[in-house]
């Protein structure tokens, strides 16, 4: 009686805890209610785990227990590393969340064998497929991000071949066991090959396609979640899972849209070949240079100041510098914005966060939708750690890599200024003439220190 | 005997398929549903939004520890203490992150006159 009762109980905390995923995600929205979103995400899923532990199956709690302190005393410091740290902190969680639900699967398969319906097999095996590739994957990426691992793509002859292969090969195995469950020696091939898949399908991957590969990792998670969520008929796990896959695939999608390539490009198409043929010409065309003085001098005298910043202004952690140079400029009237393109930095919404942590209200961070038609009535666009996002090639230079993807049009305002370290190609190798034209003024230094030395020079008093 | 085993089976089949008929359809409502909500999620939120799913998404925890509590053979007690340890670093530290960073959005203050 009492274990129906529970069961009951269970059934109501899972239907509840759902209904507040769901609002938590809704309430994210807007910045005004996202933290009311976060509340009833964790109110969820205290309920989802509270109810779970009533369950009348549970014969023993000392390991659970045990490993939700464990699991939670690790969880802290992952939930306060450095805010420049957070894409690689996601990265590390994708990992996480993809151990868990591979290490389920493959817990459930063997407590099943041999008698494992053919749709829960189906399922099954696309949970444990998907989540070793994610875990694996998601290393790499975190590796890539850390840069403990070498960021550059590496690609050999027959790349995409042998990642193919790979897949397939995993998929075969998992159609066989769909017909002959019993055959629990191919079950290690389930996990095997795509654990192998998943470092290969990282290693061809650039830095600036990070965002899209994130977020493509958010969304296998949250399928293989799902997945998980089937085999064991768990709706709630399903609901969250087909939430966190949407989600991952919605922001795969814009991000791809935002580098003008689709997702097949991204994995099959590594980004980072140096095209030689840029370099030729590039000795002819001269290069005009600017001193952080004179930068200060030229923002101090205009009206309006558009702040592109870019992976670069992470990378230096100028964003602080950024703030007192925002305060200066405003306290001089002059009218300060930021211009953020989707790809910036190396996960969605990067430069939003970084720029939030400085203390820069968000009202000031603009899309770029919003700020591409104010660019001709800008007096100074200040990019900063930024490159491919804004070169003009991609408008008009049909042989560019990078041609067709949306950029922000910092070459219209009336005078472009670059901090930048060098004149080297940015990190995919890809020449920017913005940095040759007539009204382009190259700062060269450390972002932070260039920052810093004209926020000096601005409080230097001298216009 | 055989014979009962069978009629068992083939109803437990039944069962089965028709649960995953429903669980399919509340897998695609619940895709629909995810599409829209987070279409609407401001680019400004994207990482908070990566960072909360992600936290969500650590709701298989539940599946880990069932499977841990049944105590059903060995390896998967091992395997399903090890879920819930990765699950759980990923609740707490999801939902901490996601509100730090949210914490710091701030709109501009009124000018001062």
């Amino acid at each position: 009686m009492t274990a129906q009762i529970n069961q009951t109980l269970i059934e109501v905390a899972y239907l509840v805890a759902s209904a507040l995923f769901i609002l938590a995600l809704k309430w994210l929205s807007a910045p005004s209610t996202a933290r009311r979103g976060v509340r009833a995400g964790e109110v969820g899923m205290v309920l989802a785990i509270g109810g779970t532990l009533l369950y009348q199956g549970i014969v023993d709690y000392t390991w659970i227990l045990m490993a939700l302190v464990l699991g939670s005393i690790i969880g802290v410091p992952l939930g306060l590393v450095h805010m420049t740290a957070v894409p690689q902190r996601t990265a590390l969680s994708h990992a996480c969340g993809a151990l868990c639900v591979s290490l389920v699967g493959t817990a459930e398969y063997y407590l099943r064998a041999p008698h494992v319906p053919p749709f829960t097999m189906a399922v099954l095996s696309m949970e444990v497929i998907l989540g070793s590739l994610t875990f694996t994957g998601s290393l790499m990426a975190t590796g890539k991000l850390q840069e403990v691992l070498p960021q550059r793509p590496i690609t050999y002859k027959g790349q995409n071949f042998v990642n193919l292969s790979l897949l397939a090969l995993a998929v075969i195995a998992a159609v066989i066991l769909v017909r002959h469950p019993e055959r629990t020696s191919l079950f290690p091939l389930l996990i095997g090959i795509p654990l192998v898949f998943g470092v290969m399908m990282i290693i061809p991957i650039g830095g600036a396609d990070m965002p899209t590969v994130i977020s493509l990792l958010n969304s296998y998670a949250g399928l293989s979640a799902a997945a998980m969520g089937f085999v064991l008929d768990n709706k709630m796990l399903i609901i969250a899972g087909a939430l966190d896959g949407s989600s991952g695939f919605i922001l795969s999608v814009i991000m791809s849209k935002a580098m003008n390539r689709s997702f097949t490009n991204v994995l099959f198409g590594a980004f980072g070949q140096v095209q030689p043929s840029a370099v030729a010409g590039e000795e002819a065309r001269t290069v005009h240079t600017a001193t952080p003085e004179e930068a200060a001098s030229i923002m101090a005298a205009s009206n309006s100041v558009v702040i592109v910043p870019g992976y670069g202004m992470a990378v230096a952690q100028a964003q602080h510098k950024v703030k007192e140079l925002f305060d200066a400029l405003s306290k001089r009237g002059v009218d300060v914005k930021f211009a953020i393109h989707p790809v910036a930095g190396r996960m969605p919404g990067h430069m939003n966060v970084l720029l939030a942590e400085a203390d820069i209200p968000y009202d000031k961070l603009m899309d770029m939708d919003a700020i591409n038609p104010e660019f001709p009535e800008t007096d100074v666009a200040l990019v900063i750690g930024a490159n491919d996002v804004t070169n003009p090639a991609a408008r008009e230079d049909k042989s560019s890599p990078i041609y067709g993807m949306p950029i922000l049009n910092v070459d219209k305002a009336r005078t472009v200024m670059v901090i930048k370290r060098s004149m080297s190609p940015g990190f995919a190798g890809i020449d920017n003439p913005l940095y040759y034209l007539d009204n382009t003024l190259m700062v060269f230094g450390d972002a932070k220190a260039v920052v810093g030395d004209i926020v000096r020079s601005l409080a230097g008093g001298g216009n | 005997m055989s014979g009962a085993d069978l009629k068992v089976s083939a109803a437990e089949e039944e069962n089965v398929t028709s649960n995953l008929i429903d669980s399919l359809y509340v897998f695609m409502l619940a895709a629909f549903l995810g599409f829209e909500v987070i279409r609407h999620v401001s680019p400004l939120l994207h990482t908070p939004l990566m960072s909360l799913t992600n936290a969500l998404d650590a709701i298989a925890v539940v599946g880990a520890i069932v499977l841990v509590g049944e105590h059903k053979s060995t390896l998967a007690t091992v395997l399903g203490t090890i879920a819930i340890v990765a699950a759980m670093s990923n609740v707490v530290g999801g939902f901490l992150i996601t509100d730090r960073m949210l914490k710091m959005f701030k709109i501009s203050k009124p000018k001062k006159p």
